[in-house]
């Protein structure tokens, strides 16, 4: 279901949370809130689920303003960024509480427990309790009991924030292969630019309450909108006022008096990619970033004296 | 550049406290050390000890050794005169409606105080401990100052028939006034300590404010508030100076057990007072077990 924020404004005493917000959410769609932490974009997320009232402005899903509506009649799935599991209940019981506090019938209960226990991979640890699961397997066990009222909209709470780098990138690309499947709208909530970027499909780049662009991860690396967004959303050299991106840093393999002369402070090595470290003869220091064939045929070493072209440099009105 | 910054610094943390570690001076003044330590841990549990058992333990055994020096025929005969047994029917009635009272208002003041945003909630939290600042005298005094004959509400109470003082209803007030906060301050912690996210968790998924505390909150709290009902138990159990002074002590009609005790003992009944003790503690007894049990089969079945 589509969802749609028009204009809405929240303050927390002095502070501004939300500042004339609007964003819209095709149906189906999975986008990614971006931003630095007090941006505002889990009070965003709170208001869209009815967990926060807006002081001003609009909440429509599906065409129906649901703004002051309350959280349980929204037909919203939420996943909080620390799970909240009901420790008192085992898993099974947990993923079958949307449905058991609406009355149906047990069998219908059991067999829509057991088909999401079986969707998320937690069908053998049906009866353990929340204190007995890792981090992965409670993530996991929170969008089972989402999903089993079958809500038009999920909204998950920095979804990966709590958990090792390794399990993250499993769960990362497990929830786009869950959304491919079912094809609810969802929205998440993430700082990790790179997490938004490979997870989803419209990111909308929050900072200090208000929205600083939202467009595809390409549209927003290729074409930023304002400074922000360029620094926020890819690595950036900032030169002055300019910008400019590492990897478009070429490293002359023999001065043609095109470039600029600069000198190699550091060469890092980090796999495919390697991060050279520069000085420029005015004193300015940038780095590039170049693959790892390019770094051999080049022979870079720190100390030496080399030529490189710039690219020209994005400048933002401010 | 921001990634491995923090790694080399923490090799040469690590590298640092070893360092450090090599100069520790040698092995022997540790073994002295770890001797005196183990020393002064002794002495401290001695002190405990001892502090409990001259102030608790002494007296408590004390009271069992007196009781059962002649056997237990005459406890039997003392446990079963009509006074006796009607001071400790009359003491259960009181904590039959007194406790769920204070449990009924117990959570409900908790969640007000924990989780609602309300002017004076400052001034509502110290009023509540009130009861554990006033001597029990003194709420017996002010509830005759105005449940009383010439009482505030003496008049309309008497026009409608209705006793308190001197009567049940009033050692029912009294001993709920003295043991109010238990609940509330046992709860608000275990209430602060789970959080909002569950019932808003449940909130999202469909329960209503009723489903909600059912189903999430009030599992969540019970420790706390079974703890709470323990303390509140015991103290409406024993209760003397509140009770004793709306009470009017009338032998086999306002006589509570613990008010039946210093009858006895002011009537040079030894036997019977120590009897009623004995009955006291056990009663106390039984509801600390009652407590851990249900503590512990519950824990075992939620693993947490």
């Amino acid at each position: 279901m589509a969802i749609e924020v028009q204009e809405v404004n929240k303050r927390f005493g002095d502070f501004v949370a939300l500042e004339d917000v609007s964003i819209t959410v095709g149906d189906g769609a999975l986008t990614a809130l971006l931003g630095p932490s007090g941006s505002g974009k889990s009070t965003l997320l709170r208001i869209i689920a009815g967990l926060e009232t807006p002081d001003s402005g609009d909440v429509v899903i599906d065409g129906h303003a649901v703004t002051h509506a309350p959280a349980r009649t929204r037909g919203v799935g939420f996943v909080f960024q620390h799970y909240a599991p009901f420790k008192h209940m085992t898993v099974q019981d947990n993923v079958a509480f949307g449905l058991s506090v609406r009355k149906r019938p047990k069998d219908e209960i059991r067999a829509r427990v057991h088909e999401l226990l079986a969707l998320v991979r937690l069908d053998g640890l049906a009866a353990r309790y929340p204190s007995q699961l890792s981090g992965g397997q409670l993530q996991r066990m929170a969008l089972a009991r989402a999903l089993a009222v079958q809500p038009q909209v999920l909204l998950l709470d920095e979804p990966f924030g709590a958990l090792d780098a390794q399990v993250r990138a499993e769960l990362r690309e497990w929830l786009r292969r869950l959304h491919e499947e079912i094809h609810v709208t969802t929205i998440f909530v993430t700082h990790d630019q790179e997490e938004a970027m490979e997870v989803a499909e419209q990111i909308v780049v929050m900072n200090h309450g208000r929205i600083e662009q939202a467009g595809t991860p390409r549209d927003l690396y290729e074409r930023p909108g304002n400074e922000f967004v360029m620094s926020f959303i890819g690595p950036v050299n900032r030169l002055g006022d300019a910008f400019v991106r590492p990897h478009d840093i070429q490293i002359l393999s023999e001065s043609d008096g095109t470039g600029t002369e600069a000198l190699v402070e550091r060469v890092v090595h980090l796999g495919f990619e390697v991060r050279v470290e520069l000085k420029l003869h005015d004193g300015r220091e940038l780095w590039a970033q170049v693959t790892r064939e390019a770094a051999a045929e080049l022979e870079l070493r720190e100390g030496q004296i080399l030529s490189v072209r710039l690219p020209a440099p994005r400048v933002f009105a401010t | 550049m921001s990634s491995s910054a923090p790694g080399s610094l923490a090799v040469a943390g690590a590298t640092g406290a070893r360092a450090a570690g090599s100069q520790r001076p040698a092995p022997r003044p540790a073994v002295q050390g770890a001797r005196a330590s183990r020393r002064r841990r002794w002495t401290v549990r001695a002190i405990a000890l001892a502090y409990v058992a001259l102030l608790l333990l002494g007296p408590v055994a004390m009271i069992f050794y007196r009781t059962f020096e002649h056997g237990i025929t005459p406890v039997l005969n003392a446990a079963t005169t009509p006074s006796a047994a009607h001071a400790f029917w009359l003491s259960l009635e009181i904590v039959a409606i007194a406790v769920p009272l204070n449990t009924v208002f117990g959570i409900g003041m908790a969640l007000l105080l924990e989780r609602g945003r309300f002017r004076g909630k400052t001034v509502l939290g110290l009023l509540i401990d009130l009861p554990f600042a006033i001597s029990p005298v003194v709420v017996g005094l002010s509830l005759v100052l105005v449940y009383g004959k010439t009482g505030w509400l003496g008049d309309w109470l008497a026009e409608h028939g209705i006793q308190v003082i001197f009567s049940v209803p009033g050692m029912v007030i009294a001993t709920a006034v003295v043991s109010l906060p238990f609940v509330v301050r046992e709860t608000m912690p275990v209430l602060r300590e789970l959080g909002v996210d569950g019932e808003q968790a449940a909130e999202t998924l469909g329960a209503s404010a009723w489903q909600t505390f059912w189903r999430i909150t009030l599992p969540g709290i019970r420790w706390g508030v079974v703890y709470g009902v323990v303390l509140t138990t015991a103290r409406a159990l024993g209760e003397f100076g509140a009770v004793s002074i709306v009470s009017g002590r009338i032998e086999e009609q306002t006589q509570t057990l613990p008010l039946y005790v210093q009858d006895r003992f002011e009537n040079f009944d030894a036997t019977g007072a120590y009897t009623a003790a004995v009955v006291l503690a056990l009663l106390a007894l039984a509801t600390l077990l009652a407590m851990n049990l249900l503590a512990r089969r519950t824990r075992r079945r939620t693993q947490v």
